[in-house]
């Protein structure tokens, strides 16, 4: 059980941080001390009552004990693990991972941020082969470049090397060599602004840009006070610092849905409305004579409140993600099939709400609210467009009740043993 | 005299072709494209066939089934003109019966030499 041996270990981490012996922590959990030496030592189990007890005694949530507090980073370490593994790799002690990232935290730092670069290698090689292979237009100019070239070195070849050439085929080889000559000119200058213009394309492949604009908002704290000060020049100016113009581009996009989104809603107002509890987007929504998915986008923005959202297309494609602490989402590759957004993306109009839970994290409870819209940017008889948003608010676990749904990352690195909807076999020891 | 008939799309290639292999002995029928098909080429009495790869309306690969399944034309040699970077069609044309490969930008001696092998081979 790779939970408990995180658990274990990080009650002994915090008990020594705290000074304190293990028989003052056993005597005030009401538990003996070479009890919790085992639990330490993760040769016992520790849950319920004594893991609350234990929690309460060391001054930290229980939540905090149980699930790991690298989050994230037992995920990215364990997508490590799973390419590692793709590639014929020794497997790694994946049902260790807490144990890892708790006692070497800046070594799985470093493997991490490895695995993160070597897929962005990963990604830019592929985009590079692809241009090289499928691009028609560079194979046709390099084609044109070869073949005026041929001529070009037959025809120069025959001038040099035919000593008694007659006059008139003389003359014919020079037209040739100059129309070829110019050709190749022509030919070769098109190759090289070809390629002078690829250079911000090939940049596009290296970076998700989902990831970089994700990188902004998360710098800027997923607030953006300027959007309503009027100071919308100085979010564009940051959004062309991105590196990478697909990045640019993206961001581009989303500022301009925002600056709309404001003005619809102000966010004194939501504030206001909200009055620090928890939101209903179809309630508010129907309060401010706006849509739904403005509520929901307005949310991820609201400041010292975490909203988490994720919003995708009808692909399933994610186009936004605001991350909600403990809620998994998947770096790479696909999401859970599980989650309520794909439910709400396949009931356009439809009001899904669940309380879900987190494979692998029994303390964790999430409240998520879905819902997606049916778009006709071309009226009657065009395409449908559609988009599903998804808010990902922290709840109580509630003793005794199950979780309508178990989600996870993704299902490489997702250790749900039971799941209808796995993809792929996980890496992570099922359990 | 060797009959060479030369199907190549590049006018000035072409014309250096003929110059080089008619200086070197042999009769040069050049065709501009292969639309005229199989026919145009048997019409030639070819010893030697050399086929661009890229021909506009038909693909020299064609060309060279339609050769390959012609009882007057089946062993007669198939020289194929080809530019870098067309790997996958190459090992398509080597299935399909050609004899021997010339790459662009070829030298006159390749040229010269490949010819004299394959004419020889036959005759």
């Amino acid at each position: 059980m790779p939970m408990q041996a995180l658990t274990g270990t990080r009650l002994r981490e915090r008990r020594l941080a705290l000074g304190l012996r293990q028989a003052e922590i056993a005597g005030q959990a009401g538990i003996s001390a070479s009890y919790l030496n085992l639990i330490e030592h993760n040769r016992r189990r520790v849950q319920g009552e004594v893991l609350v007890a234990l929690a309460g005694a060391l001054g930290v949530p229980v939540a905090q004990l149980a699930e790991g507090a690298e989050g994230g980073l037992g995920d990215d370490l364990r997508a490590a693990a799973a390419t590692a593994a793709a590639l014929g790799a020794e497997a790694a002690e994946v049902g260790r991972v807490e144990e890892f990232a708790g006692r070497f935290p800046g070594w799985a730092s470093v493997v991490v941020a490895m695995h993160g670069r070597m897929q962005s290698l990963e990604r830019a090689v592929e985009a590079l082969n692809d241009r090289m292979t499928h691009d028609p237009h560079l194979s046709e100019s390099l084609h044109e470049v070869l073949s005026a070239l041929s001529s070009v070195r037959s025809t120069a070849a025959i001038l040099a090397e035919t000593e008694d050439i007659e006059a008139e085929w003389r003359e014919r080889f020079h037209r040739n060599l100059h129309a070829d000559s110019e050709r190749m000119a022509a030919g070769a200058e098109a190759l090289v602004a070809y390629l002078d213009g690829s250079e911000a394309a090939a940049e596009a492949g290296i970076a998700a840009p989902l990831e970089e604009m994700e990188a902004w908002l998360a710098g800027r704290g997923w607030v953006l006070p300027e959007l309503e000060a009027g100071q919308g020049a100085v979010l564009a100016a940051e959004v062309e610092r991105l590196a990478s113009g697909a990045a640019r581009e993206l961001a581009r996009g989303w500022l301009a849905q925002a600056a709309r989104d404001a003005a619809a809603l102000p966010m004194a107002d939501l504030i206001a409305a909200l009055d620090g509890g928890a939101p209903d987007p179809l309630l508010l929504a129907a309060r401010f004579g706006v849509g739904a998915d403005v509520v929901f986008r307005r949310l991820a923005l609201v400041p010292e409140r975490v909203f988490g959202l994720v919003v995708c297309d009808a692909s399933g494609t994610l186009l936004f993600r605001r991350p909600a602490e403990g809620f998994p989402l998947p770096r790479f590759g696909s999401a859970c099939p599980l989650w309520p957004l794909f439910t709400a993306l396949g009931h356009a109009g439809r009001a899904v709400v669940a309380e879900v839970a987190v494979a692998g994290q029994r303390l964790r409870r999430f409240r998520v609210m879905a819902h997606a819209a049916a778009e006709h940017p071309a009226g009657f008889g065009g395409v449908e467009l559609r988009h599903a948003h998804m808010l990902v608010m922290p709840a109580e676990a509630v003793a005794g009740t199950a979780a309508q749904v178990t989600v996870g990352p993704t299902c490489r690195i997702c250790p749900r043993g039971d799941c209808p909807a796995r993809r792929e076999p996980s890496i992570v020891s099922l359990g | 005299m060797a009959r060479v008939v030369l199907i190549e799309d590049e006018p000035n290639i072409a014309e250096a072709i003929r110059f080089l292999l008619a200086r070197d002995g042999c009769e040069v029928h050049a065709l501009p494209d292969g639309l005229g098909g199989v026919e145009a080429v048997r019409a030639g009495a070819p010893d030697l066939v050399i086929l661009d790869l890229m021909l506009p309306g038909v693909s020299g690969l064609d060309l060279l089934a339609a050769i390959r399944a012609d009882a007057g034309l089946a062993a007669v040699p198939v020289l194929m003109l080809t530019a870098k970077g067309q790997g996958r069609d190459r090992e398509a044309a080597e299935r399909a019966g050609v004899s021997r490969f010339m790459t662009k930008p070829f030298a006159n001696a390749e040229m010269l030499a490949a010819v004299r092998d394959l004419v020889g081979q036959q005759g």
